[in-house]
């Protein structure tokens, strides 16, 4: 990343070349007379730094600002600006992309809190658009359509900060490596059903837990195959071209060969063993709609929770929200979760995740 | 030495493990508790605001009863440290967003803050900065707030540029930053000589 004087002194280089005047940015953007060159912007320490002032939080899909307004009122530590909830995005079916600017713009004027939106995974244009946005975290969803079979975004590339979806411990590394501040279970969104959330949580802590058995070489085993993923561009090509020949070193993702995301996998699945848990912030999401839902999933040792459907579906959303903030804060004090859920009226209706087509699926988008 | 974390909402275990470290480093025998329930706090030698969102662990900590305990820790001359959102607790006086959302503060400083002063996520940054009675410091501000103004019993720690991002009242601690996101304990350890004077 170029310092901000870098960055002046070239636009003013340019400027005299073509003969042309600038205004004094130094001036103009009112930065504080410090030492530009000591700063930095989009570090990785700044961006799980982000994802960590979230933890023992709900982060709420709210489609506008006055949804946005109750959310904060309920505690909510951020909200995800969206068009359609994930209920309705299932409902209406078509392809569900990045939601109106105009829209995040309103969201983002209502509240103090951080608000998060949506990409396509793979779908850069639309991250960068949300970036220039002011969005202060993008949720590279499969709640969306896929705008890229192959990869997902170089995250590692942004100066926001990404929270990405995982089914299990590969999904979760290749996030990670890609740059990822925050990991959550994708669950199956819109759905109200917390099953597959579980599931994945479930996938994910047993692995952690494999690790602990494992020497370097295992883990080594456990990287390379992970990677795999990153091979599909490449080996379609090369199927179809009929040679059968790959070199660890073969450039298969942006800039990064196979055997450089191998280890960095590596080096991720070392400080997961080392650490009992992900190096980055894991919420749970995709299914979560009441207060004991939410416990749950704090019971299982989740850092935080989404809740997407849940708190606008239902009857009464603002005591619906706060019900839920409440049962994240006391997940292990039982007497408050029951408390808290009395008569609160109707939870979404919800739908049975068995009875899904496998088309239906959101879960099973990006790998 | 007992030093509690309230835990309600945040970066709760990033402060506990700092303070393990500092605590080693410093040569004291102590422990840090993460507490979200009333009853621990008053119990400690001293207590942490941690980072996160001010208006949900303002909510949090007056629904459970854990402001009054550090109001009163404080008044019996215990040290409070505030980080971030725990700056914006700490101080008196709120800004235009504190009164918008309505959110309570302790009021333990004499200090007008600004929520979010620099911006959204993508301003945030890291820098090196001069902390008195610290030394060179790299400084991780995460949508930060800082202090635009202090009342005379308030001890300015550190500035960048025009702003207050380090104070000190007696016994409060406020910083805009997170020393709990690096490795540097430092200034966990000057909390903890705090919490020993």
């Amino acid at each position: 990343m170029h310092s901000l004087n870098f960055l002046f002194n070239k636009m003013n280089g340019t400027a005299k070349k073509l003969n042309i005047e600038l205004p004094n940015f130094k001036q103009v953007i009112k930065l504080p007379p410090v030492d530009l060159e000591k700063l930095r912007y989009g570090t990785d320490l700044i961006k799980r730094g982000f994802a960590k002032m979230q933890k023992g939080g709900v982060i709420m899909d709210v489609t506008n600002a006055e949804q946005a307004a109750i959310a904060e009122e309920a505690g909510a530590v951020a909200v995800m600006a969206l068009h359609k909830v994930p209920a309705d995005i299932r409902e209406a079916g078509g392809v569900a992309r990045m939601a109106d600017p105009v829209k995040i713009q309103e969201i983002i004027e209502a509240v103090t809190i951080p608000v998060m939106a949506k990409c396509r995974i793979g779908h850069v244009a639309e991250a960068r658009a949300l970036e220039s946005l002011g969005v202060d975290m993008i949720d590279e969803s499969e709640v969306l359509t896929p705008a890229d079979v192959f990869f997902h975004i170089d995250k590692k590339k942004f100066v926001v900060p990404f929270v990405c979806g995982a089914r299990s411990l590969g999904e979760a590394c290749r996030r990670i490596f890609e740059g990822a501040a925050m990991i959550r279970t994708k669950g199956e969104a819109g759905t109200g059903n917390v099953v597959e959330a579980v599931k994945h949580i479930r996938l994910i802590n047993r692995a952690i837990k494999e690790l602990q058995n494992m020497d370097e070489p295992d883990i080594v085993n456990v990287a390379e195959k992970y990677a795999t993923a990153y091979r599909r561009l490449i080996d379609s090509i090369r199927e179809e071209q009929g040679i059968d020949r790959f070199s660890k070193d073969d450039i298969v993702f942006e800039e990064y060969s196979f055997i450089e995301i191998t280890d960095e996998i590596y080096k991720i699945l070392l400080e997961i063993r080392d650490m009992q848990r992900l190096p980055v912030v894991n919420f749970a999401a995709g299914g979560v709609a009441t207060p004991a839902d939410a416990a749950f999933m704090m019971q299982l040792g989740m850092d935080g929770v989404f809740v997407g459907s849940g708190i606008f579906k239902s009857s009464n959303p603002p005591e619906y929200a706060k019900a839920i903030v409440e049962a994240v804060q006391h997940y292990d004090d039982p007497s408050v979760v029951a408390e808290v859920s009395k008569g609160l009226g109707e939870a979404m209706k919800g739908l049975d995740v068995f009875k899904l087509e496998e088309s239906e699926r959101m879960e099973t988008r990006g790998v | 030495m007992r030093i509690a974390v309230v835990g309600v909402q945040g970066d709760v275990e990033e402060h506990v493990l700092s303070l393990k470290k500092a605590f080693e480093r410093a040569g004291v025998k102590g422990e840090a508790v993460a507490t979200r329930k009333k009853g621990i706090v008053s119990e400690s030698d001293a207590a942490i605001i941690p980072g996160g969102e001010s208006t949900t662990i303002s909510k949090l900590i007056f629904r459970e009863g854990i402001s009054e305990e550090i109001l009163q820790l404080a008044e019996d001359g215990k040290p409070v440290m505030g980080t971030c959102a725990g700056l914006i607790l700490l101080s008196k006086h709120g800004d235009e967003q504190v009164e918008r959302t309505e959110t309570k503060l302790l009021g333990l400083m004499d200090t007008w803050v600004r929520r979010n002063a620099f911006g959204r996520q993508r301003e945030s940054f890291q820098t090196l900065l001069h902390v008195k009675g610290i030394g060179e410091y790299e400084a991780v501000f995460i949508r930060a707030p800082v202090i635009t103004k202090v009342g005379n019993k308030v001890e300015v720690l550190a500035k960048y540029g025009d702003f207050i991002v380090a104070a000190r009242q007696e016994n409060s601690l406020a910083l805009a930053f997170h020393p709990e996101l690096t490795d540097d304990t430092r200034v966990h350890e000057y909390f903890i000589r705090m919490a020993l004077e």
